[in-house]
């Protein structure tokens, strides 16, 4: 039976944390360590995850969990896991939490080496869409149009230039295991999505969006709502890659309006309806792509 | 394990550790203080459907008695298990 609220794990894994009130990122790793248990062995990189959740005394993870280099999740979940079975040790999880710049910038090569040898790790990046817990810079995952402290929005040049650089398919063409994306907005999704990884052996990576209040320039209670509704106008998608092939999950029957949706957020205020329209387009480019590709 | 608040806190070089490495789940500080406002869930329209014990970030909406309660020296108020409350059950008020 697929895992829900009513079977989810009761015990809390990650509590007492610093992040900001209503973050989407703390959510996602609770959820995750939750369905995994406690013998999940938990590697953060620097990112909000680690700096809110290890401040001496406060420790807010009770399972094992360790902070990596920026670059390491990947390889440090790698030694996490041969240091494990060494011991004998054989029913565990090795899990990391990277951030967005931790995975698609910095950690992209040290994950790359990790999938290449086939390490039986569960690789989580929770996409907040910028370096949020250094103050909002552009990582190579945020948005074209979005105000990011280094894409800063003015008369001639309205925010960052570049597109979402595509994480999920990039980590699907090292034919892995496991890859899968989620939303912090549809956690039912999530949670059979890291039960599902769980099982698997191998490497395993799922990308799920976590919007960031403070970086968004959205209200605290507004995360889950814009985590939902970034999937239902088309501008993210709930998808798995498995066994060579990709698969759609959920199919929107019609988008709803990703103006409504930009206009929501600060980071997105500057646009014009030009700019609306060049994200319009490339939605609809995107899902081209997807109905042509995926099953 | 579930981290909780502990009586100690390390305060002295004996307390600190000499490795990188130290107790898990080990909690020296509430989170109440963050907050402005505060979830109130009325029990008589709760049905326990769980969805603002499954969406709060915090991890601070528990089970109780077939229905939810809220740990309130960790909430920060953030208000998303009001929104997230189909039925309305969840009202915020103002902390005093």
């Amino acid at each position: 039976m697929a895992v829900n609220a009513k079977t989810l794990n009761e015990t809390e894994f990650f509590y007492g944390h610093k992040a900001c009130a209503g973050c989407g990122g703390s959510l996602a790793v609770r959820i995750a360590l939750k369905v995994l248990g406690e013998n999940a062995f938990a590697v953060l990189p620097a990112g909000c995850m680690s700096a809110v959740g290890f401040n001496f005394p406060q420790l807010c993870f009770g399972n094992n969990a360790i902070i990596s280099t920026f670059a390491g999740t990947a390889s440090m979940l790698t030694g996490v896991q041969a240091g494990l079975k060494a011991q004998g040790i054989t029913d565990f999880h090795a899990v990391g939490f990277a951030g967005d710049g931790g995975t698609a910038d910095i950690g992209l090569q040290a994950l790359s080496g990790a999938i290449d040898r086939n390490d039986d790790i569960l690789y989580i990046c929770y996409d907040n869409e910028a370096y949020m817990n250094t103050g909002i810079q552009k990582s190579s995952l945020t948005p074209f149009g979005a105000r990011t402290t280094t894409t800063p929005a003015g008369k001639n040049i309205h925010g960052n230039i570049r597109p979402k650089k595509n994480m999920f398919e990039i980590a699907a063409a090292h034919g892995i295991a496991y890859a899968a994306t989620a939303s912090v907005g549809y956690l039912n999704d999530f949670m059979r999505k890291v039960e599902k990884a769980k099982n698997i052996k191998g490497t395993k990576y799922i990308h799920i969006l976590a919007p960031c209040p403070t970086g968004w320039g959205i209200k605290t209670d507004e995360t889950v709502e814009a985590a939902k509704e970034v999937v239902d106008c088309g501008l993210w998608y709930l998808a798995e890659y498995e066994n060579g092939s990709f698969v759609l999950n959920h199919k929107p029957k019609e988008f709803t309006s990703i103006k409504e949706y930009l206009r929501k957020q600060s980071r997105f205020r500057h646009l014009t309806d030009d700019d609306i329209e060049i994200i319009k387009k490339s939605r609809d480019a995107k899902w081209e792509f997807i109905y042509k590709n995926f099953n | 394990m579930k981290p909780y608040l502990r009586e100690k806190i390390p305060a002295g070089f004996e307390d600190i550790p000499d490795t990188t490495s130290y107790e898990a789940g080990f909690l020296v500080t509430k989170n109440a203080g963050w907050r402005n406002v505060r979830p109130v869930v009325d029990t008589d329209k709760c049905v326990g459907c769980l969805n603002c014990y499954l969406y709060c970030p915090d991890g601070v909406i528990f089970k109780k008695d077939g229905k939810v309660a809220v740990d309130y020296d960790f909430c920060k108020g953030c208000g998303v298990c009001k929104k997230i409350c189909k039925i309305g059950a969840i009202e915020m008020e103002a902390e005093k």
